[in-house]
């Protein structure tokens, strides 16, 4: 009844958890879980190279999944800095309320 | 055997974390049940192999970024936020755009299955033995410019949310 783990069982982990953080950003109102949300989705990237990285047997991916993290680590930096800037001006962390682009 | 148990389990913690990151109403909440995912991750890291990950894993999200959201959290005055509606007006938009995307993906990877042969279980073999040194060999040497490349981007994004969270320039 168990069978063995293959490299789809990691592709469809991995398009399961990029949806559910598609999902957080399109519909998700405060912008600290929009944030959070982008990290969802960079660890489903994380977790399609270590599983093709395990299936060529090779350490390449692995190195990209440390470049993805080192991406992540410099986003979520700017970004929570962008996120204390911008309540200082418009006292809000909610994204449809701040819309002075919109027509 | 145990393989299978654990998959599942690591992929439960990881996807009903994430779940339930993006569906809690307070911020706290959601960085709580993030962490639980990222921790979820790190597990499957382990199984694939990867120990080196694992540690970059929970040091640097657990420890680093999960840190940095809770900090922000704490200065950014989230109580109104969490009184007022959490989804915006074109959640079931972005909800059947999602479902339609994850639909397309499913169907070209049980395609794939077939004719690229990923169906096959990974072999274990010596080549994947000793991580961590033979990611610092490949790391260090045909991926010197890169790894340059990428303390250059963490210095412009120090000084860039330095200079974001200023009060005055």
């Amino acid at each position: 009844m168990l069978h063995p783990i293959t490299t789809v069982h990691y592709l469809i982990l991995s398009a399961a958890l990029l949806l559910i953080g598609t999902l957080g950003v399109l519909a998700r109102r405060n912008i600290v879980i929009i944030l959070m949300s982008i990290e969802l989705i960079l660890n489903a990237v994380n977790i399609n190279l270590i599983a093709f990285s395990r299936y060529f047997q090779q350490v390449t991916g692995q190195i990209f999944a440390i470049f993805v993290i080192t991406v992540a680590v410099a986003e979520a930096a700017v970004g929570l800095g962008i996120l204390i800037a911008m309540f200082r001006n418009k006292e809000t962390v909610l994204a449809d309320e701040i819309d002075l682009l919109k027509w | 055997m145990t393989d299978t148990i654990f998959f599942y389990v690591f992929a439960l913690l990881t996807l009903g974390g994430a779940v339930l990151t993006i569906t809690r109403r307070s911020a706290v909440h959601s960085a709580m049940w993030l962490i639980v995912a990222l921790a979820g991750v790190a597990g499957l890291y382990l199984l694939q192999k990867a120990e080196f990950l694992f540690a970059v894993q929970i040091v640097l999200y657990v420890g680093g970024i999960m840190l940095l959201f809770l900090f922000v959290i704490m200065l950014v005055n989230l109580d109104q936020a969490a009184r007022v509606r959490q989804f915006n007006q074109q959640w079931w938009l972005a909800l059947a755009s999602a479902l339609a995307v994850g639909g397309v993906v499913l169907y070209f990877i049980r395609k794939g299955a077939g004719a690229f042969q990923l169906a096959s279980p990974p072999v274990s073999s010596p080549v994947m033995e000793g991580n961590t040194e033979r990611i610092a060999d490949v790391l260090f040497s045909q991926y010197l410019l890169p790894f340059e490349i990428a303390s250059v981007l963490l210095l412009v994004a120090v000084v860039g949310s330095v200079v974001m969270a200023k009060k005055r320039i």
